[in-house]
């Protein structure tokens, strides 16, 4: 395979296992990476590079078999690369010059041998390699996505939705083009570097020096050139990430930024970032694709250098013709090798790093871990006790100080306080979403610290304050509550939740699509299906926190009989700042800063005249 | 994607030298096999030591030379690129700017974002790539097969049975792999979304314990993706092997008959073997750009999205002549107005008139859905009118400058979005040259300044983003201070104290009462307590107003008002009513 120094080979190579990443360009979540970015952009750097490798290397599994095959298909497939310019140098130096026609009859047979085992080989080799990095992905997607099923809230809490997208898709991708690239270029370019060295070290002694004179060339613009691109590529991922975070904030809240009229400003502010990142754009730009010539003008060199000397040689007869076309080839082979080596290593280091940010989570401990050998909860009266309970999210800032309650099966506790006075506090520590500092919290005399954590949550209805709803079917949002229920059972509970009618109003009724910020629906409407859902679920235990703020009155009243209905002879806790939807409860706690500062029905409240009784007729007190 | 080329225009020198310079770059690279032929014919063959060394100079300075060019298109081409990138990102931020909410309705704003940045960022690339080496490859080839033909034209014959099929097979294989990669796009939105919903709805994901259900509906995606994405790298993958083995077996095409016509003397041996890197270099090019159509082909899924963007056009524009007259009394005028969302087929509002006076507050009752948001939104012109007129002090809404009436008119949204950056900051967002003493004031009447000042850096606190260390009713009060300080003429609260608690809603009512006195104010509330003293009530229901008066009237009058009113209180209130 004689060639010419063409930078034409050079991106994307010709060699086998270079696939070109499909796809994977992420959605919201991983900001894209720079123009040219791989391999270039430094990113964090390994902090374990070769446990984090063991660990891959572990994760490879079953596929590790493969992976030997793979190398070893790719050795063949190197050697005979090497193979074909050997050949055709043979070619002109022992059959065309001494006109040997069974000579070059035989070579040409050979030559297409060797030519087609190479293509099935490289064809072969990407073929095992792309199934053993796409599978090797697939599980540990998989494994990371189920970890963040069992992770804590308040991992959540630290983090944000970007970061952690960021990390199931780009970090993993860049595993998986690893996988499937760097390994394999690695070792045929480490193959190929070898191979052609002692090929040429046969043919020719002196024309292997010759060669050799442009490699420190190589390896120190190489080097410089690296330094440099690596600065100014830092500086152009810190301003990209700099303009997407601005352009992710401005256009969520772009409703916001019109209603206050900041079109221009914000428009004025982007421009500011984007000059910015074109300034370093440009000049990392510039820094890597001067990488291109580089190389291509020191092949070149190298060319006229062996076409010279070489040339000189022979004509001293120190070498043959076919040595110089053998030796053109193999400069070039030679070459790519050193500049391909360089480039993977960054490759490599930010897919180690990447797989660093995944293993990071894999690593993080399961919220349900603790529960091995605990009880498991089934038939639940609903008898509900806080003992003490002391609780804060930020250590030294509590926000429920000594907390003690309790409910009796079936009764219904309503929780009434300030904004931020510890109510809904109350709901994540019942539901164990977060732990508690010192006291105790039991379910029909159980702590729930002892009982399974999904034990418990399955005997839970739960309608949170926002009421999120997934892009799927109404009828598939509300199943959610109880994924065995008909479609007839659906229907019935949202006729309960008085959601029926408005669905059947909209064109596709049941079956209509929702989208995952669920613009198509009211604010009111959306908390109607997620009722709809707990009502589905028939737990035990009920939770409604601010489950009606966004229904109007009379369709919460019509909801309310539906809860009458639903919460008689199950223990309930109600949040809600309307007084209306909690005068009947059987116990009236109000919060506020923390603590249970009053406590009673609602008669009893008001005749004590205390902070209960100034919200109930601040609500009234004009009317009539 | 051809309709972006006019953001290459004034970069058009740029856009120029590269692919010139490369063609210098090119030019030179070719000349280096037929020197090198030269030394061999001329040097070796001749023993003519002279010639070797010249010639081999020779190759070294235009290696040289080419290396300019090479510099030179780099140079050029990150220009263009980088600035036709810097200029389509900062059009389309600005289009989206312009968006109605109309617009905004119609492409969801995690969309908007993945345009702003992933699709420009390819677009960009392709623009780079297409200057650097779209260019370079045809012009290699042709270059070479020149270079072929003239050295040998009857060896080139072979290259003209060879072309075709590699044309062949490259077409093949993009018309195979292109639909391949539009659904690898599908299938990972799958995973994205499953993933996206997951870290958003993780509460209820867990209170109902449906792990095992997530994990399985992300295995689903996950698997089809993989799926999927298997094919189409396999696919790809053959690309590689198939141009190599055409490439090479052309190459032992040549030696074979270029071995013949060297025995026939009919062709010297340097030139064979200048021959056959003028072919490598044919072939090797022409596949470069089927790996690079193949590229351009994903780019234009991009543009495509880009344009979409561009292309919408904001239906509620001024119109020529539009009055700057200030809004001076902030008198409200509905006259006969009805609205139909683009989407749907009913129409959200029906033949709604009243007047709202200069300093009075209008309240909107009704059920969920009724139409409440609609109406406010039509004010500002959120949304124009299907039907009717609204007038502000007897304009027609669509007659004002928009910069002008919207200026006048502060409004909370029923959804309260918070900035990241400080509390100070976001209360500011709406008049940023406010003073300290403002924000306090206005704060202090939203009932904000008091956890404000509780926080650690009171004022300078910064919030995460979408103010996610607040509650809900701290968010919703911060919303109102935002909209006080630009003491609007109008004022629209759009059920913005759902999540705030009674005693501290009547506080802001109170302290709104006294702060926009002269103000219009329109106020949607779930509540007959936050109404009843509004200076008319308006009863919604289905998009129509169905009872309009004080709540002292509509008590004795409307059923349905009392019917609101019952679900409220209870009817032991209503009887000693």
């Amino acid at each position: 395979m004689a060639e010419q120094p063409s930078r034409a080979a050079e991106p994307g190579g010709m060699r086998g296992g270079n696939i070109p990443p499909i796809g994977m360009q992420m959605g919201m979540g991983g900001g894209p990476g720079g123009p040219g970015a791989r391999g270039m952009a430094p990113k964090v750097r390994a902090k374990n590079t070769s446990l984090t490798l063991r660990r891959i290397w572990g994760y490879l599994g079953r596929q590790r078999a493969s992976l030997v095959y793979v190398l070893i298909l790719t050795a063949i497939s190197s050697l005979l690369s090497l193979a074909g310019p050997y050949l055709i140098g043979t070619a002109i130096d022992k059959y065309i010059i001494p006109k040997d026609y069974n000579g070059l009859v035989w070579l040409s047979c050979s030559l297409v041998a060797v030519y087609l085992l190479g293509a099935l080989m490289t064809w072969y080799q990407s073929y095992v390699i792309i199934g053993v990095s796409q599978r090797t992905v697939r599980e540990l997607r998989k494994d990371l996505f189920a970890r963040l099923q069992l992770l804590p809230l308040p991992f959540f809490d630290g983090k944000t939705h970007g970061e952690l997208m960021s990390r199931t898709t780009n970090d993993i991708e860049n595993v998986s083009n690893t996988l499937n690239q760097s390994v394999t270029q690695l070792l045929s370019s480490v193959l190929t570097f070898v191979g052609a060295l002692v090929l040429m070290l046969m043919l020719d002694v002196w024309m292997t020096v010759v060669s050799l004179i442009t490699i420190p060339l190589v390896m120190l613009l190489t080097g410089q050139i690296a330094k440099r691109t690596r600065k100014y590529f830092t500086a152009q991922q810190q301003q990209l990430g700099e303009l997407n975070g601005f352009i992710q904030e401005t256009v969520s809240g772009q409703k916001v930024v019109k209603v206050f009229r900041r079109e221009a400003k914000a428009a004025e502010e982007f421009d500011v970032i984007n000059r910015k990142l074109n300034e370093v754009g440009i000049k990392a730009q510039i820094f890597s694709g001067t990488v291109g010539p580089a190389m291509n003008v020191i092949n070149n060199i190298n060319f006229a250098v062996i076409a010279a000397v070489g040339g000189w040689l022979a004509f001293n007869g120190l070498t043959s013709i076919g040595i110089i076309v053998s030796f053109l080839n193999y400069s070039k082979q030679f070459g790519r090798p050193i500049n391909e080596l360089a480039n993977q290593f960054n490759v490599i280091q930010s897919a180690v790093a990447g797989a660093e940010r995944v293993f990071e989570i894999l690593d993080t401990a399961s919220e349900y871990e603790e529960n091995k050998g605990l009880k498991a909860l089934t038939e639940v009266k609903g008898e509900v006790r806080l003992r003490g309970v002391t609780f804060s999210y930020k250590q030294g800032v509590p926000v429920l100080k000594n907390v003690t309650l309790t409910a009796k099966p079936g009764e219904t506790i309503a929780l009434v306080g300030p904004t931020g006075a510890g109510k809904t506090t109350i709901v994540n520590l019942l539901t164990r979403f977060y732990e508690i500092d010192s006291g105790e919290i039991t379910v029909d005399g159980e702590n729930v610290r002892e009982l399974e954590k999904n034990s418990l949550r399955s005997q839970l209805g739960i309608v949170l304050q926002d009421a999120y709803l997934f892009s799927d079917t109404i009828r598939e949002n509300i199943r959610y509550g109880r994924l065995d229920a008909t479609d007839a059972e659906i229907e019935a509970a949202a006729r309960l939740a008085n959601a029926d009618a408005f669905i059947r109003r909209l064109p596709e009724g049941y079956g209509t699509q929702l989208s995952a910020e669920g613009a198509n629906l009211s604010q009111g409407q959306r908390q109607l299906i997620t009722i709809a859902r707990a009502i589905l679920a028939d737990p035990a235990i009920l939770i409604l926190d601010e489950a009606t703020s966004s229904v109007d009155t009379r369709t919460e009243m019509h909801i309310q009989e539906a809860m009458n209905v639903l919460m008689k002879g199950r223990t309930s806790f109600v949040i809600a700042h309307r007084l209306s939807t909690i005068r009947e409860a059987d116990q009236i706690l109000v919060i506020d800063g923390g603590e249970i500062i009053e406590r009673g029905t609602h008669e009893e409240l008001l005749a004590e005249q205390g902070f209960y009784y100034h919200l109930y007729t601040s609500q009234f007190k004009r009317v009539g | 994607m051809w309709k972006l080329r006019g953001y290459l225009k004034p970069y058009w020198k740029a856009s120029l030298l590269a692919p010139l310079c490369m063609l210098l770059e090119v030019y030179m690279d070719l000349l280096q096999p037929k020197l090198m032929a030269s030394i061999i014919n001329n040097g070796v063959l001749t023993r003519n030591l002279q010639h070797i060394q010249s010639t081999g100079l020779a190759m070294i300075g235009i290696a040289l030379v080419g290396l300019l060019g090479g510099i030179g298109c780099t140079i050029y081409s990150s220009i263009a690129s980088q600035c036709f990138g810097t200029d389509l990102r900062r059009d389309l931020f600005s289009k989206v700017q312009s968006f109605s909410f109309r617009n905004l309705d119609h492409i969801p704003a995690g969309s908007l974002i993945t345009r702003l940045t992933n699709d420009i960022v390819q677009l960009q690339n392709m623009v780079q790539m297409t200057l650097r080496t779209l260019i370079r490859s045809p012009f290699l080839a042709i270059g070479s097969l020149i270079m072929a033909v003239t050295i040998s034209p009857k060896l080139a014959v072979v290259l003209a049975v060879v072309l075709p099929v590699l044309f062949l097979v490259l077409y093949l294989l993009i018309r195979f792999a292109f639909p391949l990669f539009s659904k690898v796009q599908n299938k990972l939105d799958q995973v994205n979304t499953v993933l996206q919903e997951n870290l958003t709805g993780i509460r209820v994901v867990k209170a109902f314990v449906r792990a095992r259900f997530e994990n399985k509906r992300f295995d689903t995606a996950n698997n089809d993706y993989t799926a999927i994405a298997l094919k189409a790298s396999r696919v790809v993958a053959i690309n590689m092997p198939i141009m190599m083995l055409i490439l090479n077996l052309s190459i032992v095409a040549v030696l074979w008959f270029g071995g013949h016509q060297v025995w026939e003397s009919s062709l010297p041996v340097g030139d064979l073997v200048a021959f056959i890197n003028y072919v490598t270099q044919v072939l090797m090019s022409f596949s470069m750009v089927g790996m690079i159509l193949m590229n351009v082909s994903r780019a234009k899924v991009s543009a495509d999205r880009v344009n979409e963007v561009m292309s919408t056009e904001s239906e509620i524009k001024d119109r020529p002549h539009a009055s700057e007259a200030a809004i001076s009394q902030g008198r409200v005028t509905f006259d006969q107005v009805s609205f139909r969302y683009p989407s749907q087929q009913d129409l959200a509002l029906r033949d709604i008139s009243f007047t709202a006076e200069p300093g009075q507050t209008v309240a909107i009752l009704g059920a969920t859905g009724s139409g409440k948001s609609t109406l406010v939104n039509l004010i500002p012109r959120l949304y124009d009118t299907t039907k009717g007129h609204i007038r502000i002090d007897g304009t027609d809404v669509r007659d004002m400058a928009l910069q002008h009436l919207r200026t006048c008119i502060g409004m909370v949204l029923q959804e309260s979005f918070l900035f990241t950056g400080s509390i100070r900051d976001n209360i500011r967002f709406g008049k940023p040259e406010a003073t300290d003493e403002e924000v306090e004031a206005v704060a202090k009447a939203a009932q904000a300044h008091d956890f404000i000042m509780k926080m650690p850096d009171g004022y300078n606190t910064r919030l995460g983003q979408r103010g996610i260390n607040l509650s809900g009713g701290q968010k919703q009060r911060l919303s109102i201070a935002r909209a006080l300080l630009v003491r609007p003429a109008i004022l629209i609260l759009d059920d913005s104290t759902s999540a705030v608690d009674l005693g501290t809603e009547s506080r802001i009512q109170q302290a709104l009462r006294e702060l926009m006195r002269t103000s219009t104010c329109f106020l949607i509330a779930q509540r007959i307590s936050s109404v009843l003293d509004a200076d008319k009530i308006l009863v919604i229901d289905e998009g129509r107003i169905v009872a309009e008066g004080t709540h002292a009237e509509l008590y004795r009058h409307s059923a349905v008002y009392q019917d609101i009113y019952r679900s409220q209180l209870g009817k032991e209130e209503v009887a000693h009513g």
